[in-house]
């Protein structure tokens, strides 16, 4: 009786201990950065801080070179995916928690104009951009950053080893030869999905996407709540969905998914297991703004700057699997070699987009999911 | 001993020269000042946040938009939504109890080899993140899976796949609360009540049944607020055609950005949760006996007759196909290479080239550890004062206390996690940058566990013993250190390696908060699932392979520190 509690008591000091001094790393090593962002010269910030989704990465090499050209280092805040990150950002107007935003894309960039989330500013090398991406270019409160086109992806050897051509187009989709063939997600819960029906609405019209999707069900698509299942679970192409014995040789995901398979696997293979099919993409584009009320609108400024940069463009594609817009970027070989350059992405206006939204989702819902 | 329970008054227990008005009122002094902490930590980092954003919602264009609760209680969608939430959750608590009690008596009554081992792995999928672990499950019991292949059983995108996945995930829940209890009973009174004539149920149903009510009907409770605020699990499972409340609230929150509704969700829930907890007071309340805790080494045997082994035998099955076998999917694909079976995904967890981090994926590891730590010590304290308060018999406004507390459970990820970041950002609770917030945020559920798992046990420890302590001129302090916590001591074990278990796991909230780039591990591996291509799936794979044996490693950690001392009990 005597021993147990002071064990029980010791064992309690001890995690207490440990947690302290777990803790106390944690503290200090964040008091490092800040001393290490923070300082002295006349007052400003050297610290800029960009809000993103949790997809945002870009090497330490790079944001190393930021700081050495600028004098500012750059501070990273994510937070769930693109649209929790923008409603986020949205929520805390008032009181921002950083310098710019980076993540918002044409699907979502007039809830973020409307709600006046950004300040105006041109970026120094937007000459470098085309004019097609440059979506706000009147006002000039976002910047594009980088493109992404969500197109149908197929599996390579399913189709040569059943004799038949991959389709290549939204029309194709629907016919009797690809029955059964097709994953796509929920477009109230995952951004391709939401993508593949808007791009079948810029392709149908108003009037005609619905029968479309009516059609596509006959046809019967398979739909799951996220991207994560389609391809990692469902598909049979890539490397996960073998794992997972994916069944659906068809499946809603990114143009830039072909060279995501190739990166990591030696020997390279000659091709990509994935193709795309590129009469079916709908093309984002994603944008950085610097924030209303920013406390540091020179760095932020010079961080959108840098994003506009040949050195962050080039890095972009193989940290996000994005495309540069900079005209004069050059994608990594692995882009050139296994990517598939889509000529004619559909697209829709972000005013468009976000008057239809919610209507397209609920008739989307009743048809598909009913 | 004619004392009054409602008070805990006891007459003569002042000290001498004490009067006895004095000695009750520092006691009901001691137990107010114990309530302060737990109640400041859930009124700043739950009440607060919640309710700012709720208003956020309900609050706009200067006043109160109430006439949303009409507009979303009268759309059909969201009454379905409720209705499936609703027999979902009671099917699936139904469902555990019958699989897990079994298994909870089996850990508890019986030594087999592995036991401690297998105690550990069995709390694996509750800390997993879900969309691993569901896709693991799927491929055993789903299409092509083993089931399928071996008896044509196909268990996915139906609403049996929901219930047994939520089996999987909440089986430990049932072993670990229950189980706690079942080994400390002393199997001399069931004993004592055959001798004394009564049939092996009539003594099973008439002792240790109500002995072990309070801590099933804790591990249902538990188990259907899990079920009843499901998010992954229906989403990977059941397909876009289920939906729960939580993922209805996600939706409007996240993606929609449709506050008001948001707001109007998040309350209905709370109505419900509420409402569980009520008739949960209700069951439980005359079911409360002082207990005979013994050393759960003294109750355990080895198997004895048919019938044990029988039992034994299907436990260890279920256990097998249910919970070894998908986990042993995910070791596999973890060394599935393209280039052959290897350990080249392990290899690129130490890499940054990867890109998804500007650190290597293992350090994940660390900043996971570092926040479960923190988290659960602020767990055990603001758990274990609010327990300590909570088991003196009282009036409703500390059972409205109990009813606070669990709350977290029933509340959305989303909800939390964007409260904190309009609520926490004034002095002086400025917190958005903070490292601290993370930990906050994963203690605000641990802690309902700790107080559900400590209640039954602070409330088995005889009033008597306590008391003549106190008698015996001991201080509050020296009772509570020399009498309850050597009784407790285990509870506060299990209750320890649920707090850490659930900070390790936490994704929900943790993904909503925003903050300096130090991802935890569940988030890192959601990162790395997010990007096609097998660098990135199996690198995924092996992250959760790590967080699997850290969290079974730490179990035993923490079991092995529990069982150091009541050996001497």
């Amino acid at each position: 009786m005597r021993t147990t509690p002071r064990r029980a008591v010791g064992a309690l000091v001890l995690a207490t201990a440990a947690a302290t001094v777990l803790a106390a790393c944690g503290s200090d090593s964040d008091k490092g950065k800040d001393a290490a962002g923070t300082g002295s010269s006349g007052g400003g910030s050297k610290t800029v801080t960009l809000v993103s989704h949790d997809s945002f990465a870009a090497s330490k090499s790079v944001l190393a070179q930021f700081t050495k050209e600028t004098g500012y280092t750059v501070k990273v805040l994510r937070g769930g995916d693109a649209g929790a990150a923008v409603n986020q950002a949205i929520l805390t107007k008032d009181h921002p928690r950083g310098d710019v935003f980076f993540g918002v894309d044409n699907t979502l960039l007039s809830r973020a104009l409307d709600n006046g989330l950004f300040t105006r500013y041109t970026a120094k090398d937007l000459a470098q951009v085309p004019a097609d991406v440059q979506l706000d270019a009147a006002k000039h409160r976002v910047t594009p950053i980088d493109s992404g086109d969500v197109c149908v992806n197929y599996d390579r050897a399913y189709f040569t080893s059943h004799h038949l051509a991959p389709p290549q187009t939204f029309a194709d989709l629907v016919k009797p030869a690809y029955k059964n063939l097709l994953v796509t997600e929920n477009v109230s819960t995952s951004s391709p999905g939401l993508a593949f029906l808007l791009g079948s609405a810029a392709t149908y019209g108003d009037a005609g996407w619905q029968g479309y999707w009516k059609q596509l069900k006959s046809n019967g698509v398979e739909v799951v709540d996220s991207w994560e299942q389609a391809y990692n679970d469902r598909f049979s192409g890539s490397s996960a969905g073998k794992q997972a014995k994916g069944d659906r040789p068809l499946v809603v995901s990114y143009a830039s998914s072909p060279p995501a398979e190739v990166v990591g696997v030696t020997p390279e293979p000659a091709r990509s297991p994935v193709g795309v099919s590129t009469g079916t993409c709908f093309r984002q584009i994603e944008f950085a703004g610097l924030l209303h009320g920013a406390k540091n609108t020179a760095g932020g400024q010079a961080l959108i700057d840098f994003m506009l940069s040949r050195t962050f463009q080039q890095d972009m594609p193989l940290q996000m699997y994005v495309d540069p817009v900079r005209q004069d970027a050059v994608e990594p070989p692995v882009f050139v070699k296994y990517g598939a350059k889509i000529a004619h992405p559909t697209t829709l206006a972000p005013g468009k987009i976000a008057a239809e939204r919610d209507s397209w989702v609920g008739a989307w819902n009743s048809i598909v999911l009913k | 001993m004619a004392y009054d329970r409602g008070t805990g008054k006891l007459p003569g227990s002042g000290r001498p020269g004490t009067p006895r008005g004095t000695a009750a009122g520092r006691r009901a002094g001691v137990r107010a000042a114990l309530a302060v902490l737990p109640l400041l930590f859930f009124g700043a980092f739950f009440a607060y946040p919640v309710a700012a954003i709720v208003t956020r919602g309900l609050h706009q264009g200067g006043r109160w938009r109430f006439g949303r609760f009409a507009d979303v209680l009268g759309d059909a969608g969201i009454r379905h939504v409720l209705w499936f939430t609703c027999w979902q959750a009671a099917a699936s608590t139904a469902l555990t109890l019958l699989v897990a009690l079994p298994g909870a008596y089996a850990f508890a009554r019986l030594d087999f080899p592995g036991r401690r081992l297998l105690r550990a792995i069995v709390t694996v999928p509750f800390v997993l993140p879900t969309v691993v672990a569901g896709s693991a499950f799927l491929a055993l019991l789903g299409r092509g899976g083993f089931t399928d292949s071996l008896f044509g059983l196909r268990l996915d995108t139906s609403a049996w796949a929901i219930l047994i996945a939520h089996v999987f995930f909440n089986y430990a829940v049932v072993v670990r609360t229950v189980g706690g209890v079942w080994a400390q009973l002393d199997p001399a009174q069931e004993e004592a009540a055959r001798m004394l004539g009564a049939g092996r149920f009539a003594a099973w149903r008439r002792v240790t049944l109500p002995a072990i009510a309070p801590s099933v009907a804790a591990a249902a409770l538990m188990v259907f607020l899990f079920t009843f605020t499901s998010f992954g699990t229906i989403q990977i499972l059941g397909g876009p055609r289920y939906s729960t409340l939580e993922v209805e609230i996600y939706r409007q929150t996240a993606e929609v950005f449709d506050l008001p509704t948001a707001a109007v969700l998040t309350l209905l829930q709370f109505a419900a949760v509420l409402a569980i907890l009520a008739l949960h007071a209700w069951t439980v309340r005359r079911r409360e006996s002082a207990l005979r805790l013994v050393d759960p080494a003294l109750t355990a045997h080895r198997p004895r007759g048919a019938a044990e082994r029988t039992l034994l035998g299907g436990v260890l099955a279920v256990i097998g196909v249910l919970i070894v076998l998908p986990l042993g999917v995910l070791v596999t694909r973890s060394f599935d290479t393209p280039g052959g079976y290897g350990l080249a995904f392990y290899r690129a967890l130490g890499s940054t080239d990867g890109g998804t981090f500007s650190v290597a994926p293992w350090q994940t590891l660390w900043n996971s550890l570092r926040f479960a730590a923190v988290a659960t010590v602020i767990a055990l304290t603001v758990g274990g004062l609010a327990a300590t308060v909570l088991v003196r018999r009282a009036g409703r406004l500390v059972r409205g206390f109990d009813a606070l507390l669990m709350l977290p459970l029933g509340t959305s990820a989303v909800t939390i996690g964007f409260g904190f970041l309009i609520a926490l950002d004034r002095a002086p609770l400025d917190l958005r940058d903070s490292w601290l917030l993370v930990p906050l945020a994963q203690a605000l559920v641990g802690a309902p566990f700790v107080v559900r798992v400590m209640l039954p046990v602070l409330r088995a420890v005889d009033e008597r013993l306590r008391e003549a302590a106190a008698v015996l001129g001991a201080s509050p302090w020296r009772v509570w250190r020399e009498v309850e916590l050597p009784l407790v001591s285990r509870a506060v074990a299990i209750a320890a390696g649920f707090a850490f278990a659930v900070s390790l796991g936490e994704f929900g909230a943790t993904v909503f908060i925003a903050r300096p780039d130090d991802p935890t591990l569940p988030v890192a591996v959601a990162r790395l699932l997010g990007r096609a291509g097998p660098l990135n799936y199996g690198q995924a794979m092996a992250l959760s392979t790590v967080l699997m044996v850290v969290c079974a490693a730490s179990l035993l950690l923490l079991e092995a520190l529990r069982t150091n001392g009541s050996g001497e009990l």
